[in-house]
């Protein structure tokens, strides 16, 4: 580990222990959904092994889910694949935000690291990043252990699902919604965050309205970026 | 283990299309050196990509994430079950 101190063992294990705790409520709120995607998804006649192969390969929940609902015998592969796109498409904002604050781990770790970037580790690692130095075992420890959540759920979804029923009578699919709305509420601490919240909501709504998902996503980040550079002043420079 | 070769195109398909997207924002990201104006724009990604719904934007601000998420999923049920 290049980035920890003299006692790099005991502080990487801690940092590490940190990270999971961090992310626990996340992963627990995971878990429904990944088992109602592997539901779904055995469902549509993907084997276990099928679904297990494409949470950790995509490992990208709305895209998963979205990609889930579509599929229809044949497969509409294309229409999959740009819809995957198109909902990723704000890890390249989320990635690039990011990249600055992993400059110092190996580059193996930043592939690896970034393969396993979902929103919420995201969301922590940029929280913590803003506080102090990210490290290795902190993030791409964290992100390992939200991986293996994710594809085991998922494939057990696949194996046990007709017995579950739909996770959504149960408003467990609201969960990742709620999560994210306690990231976000940790992330304002000026009144001009106030105003990048607001400018992002009435977008991503507006644009949910008129052109539906996942048209939104993109929108509400784009309009929190415009409002930010138009609420910006010198002066805030040294304190954010 | 026998999957179809169209599963399989679609899965890898989606594999690619996403790791270009977190391997696209890396590269970038890396690269740039802002300040300013364009540095108060990256700073607003992280909030303003989290957007979602409304219900417990109010909870949100003061009850810890644990509290935020029963808060959100008790809300849903019940309007749920109010809205039939």
């Amino acid at each position: 580990m290049t980035d920890t101190s003299p006692d790099s063992a005991a502080s990487a294990f801690s940092e590490w222990r940190e990270g999971v705790a961090e992310l626990a409520p996340a992963m627990i709120a995971a878990m429904p959904l990944a088992l109602l995607y592997g539901a779904i998804a055995a469902g549509k006649g993907l084997s276990p092994f099928a679904v297990a192969l494409s949470s950790g390969l995509v490992f990208a929940g709305g895209a998963q889910l979205a990609a889930i609902e579509m599929w229809t015998s044949p497969v509409p592969v294309a229409g999959i694949i740009l819809s995957t796109v198109l909902i990723n498409a704000r890890y390249v904002l989320m990635a690039a935000s990011l990249a600055p604050k992993v400059g110092h781990m190996p580059i193996w770790a930043r592939l690896l690291g970034f393969h396993v970037l979902a929103d919420e580790n995201w969301a922590l690692a940029e929280r913590r990043a803003a506080a102090r130095r990210l490290t290795l075992a902190y993030f791409l420890g964290a992100g390992a252990v939200f991986w293996v959540n994710w594809v085991f759920f998922s494939w057990l979804g696949a194996i046990v699902g007709p017995l579950i029923g739909d996770p959504r009578r149960f408003g467990a699919d609201f969960a990742f919604t709620a999560i994210f709305i306690g990231l976000v509420a940790g992330f304002v601490t000026t009144r001009r965050h106030v105003a990048v919240v607001v400018a992002s909501a009435a977008a991503a709504t507006l644009v949910h309205q008129m052109l539906g998902s996942p048209w939104h996503v993109l929108a509400g980040a784009f309009a929190g970026m415009a409002m930010a550079v138009v609420v910006w002043r010198p002066e805030a420079e040294a304190v954010a | 283990m026998s999957m179809d070769t169209t599963t399989l195109l679609a899965i890898l398909g989606m594999a690619i299309g996403t790791y270009a997207c977190r391997l696209t924002g890396l590269m970038v990201g890396a690269r740039l050196a802002l300040t300013g104006r364009a540095k108060a724009a990256l700073d607003a990604i992280p909030p303003a990509v989290s957007v979602a719904g409304a219900i417990t934007i109010l909870a949100a601000m003061r009850l810890p994430l644990l509290g935020v998420i029963l808060t959100g999923v008790v809300s849903v049920v019940v309007l749920r079950a109010l809205a039939g």
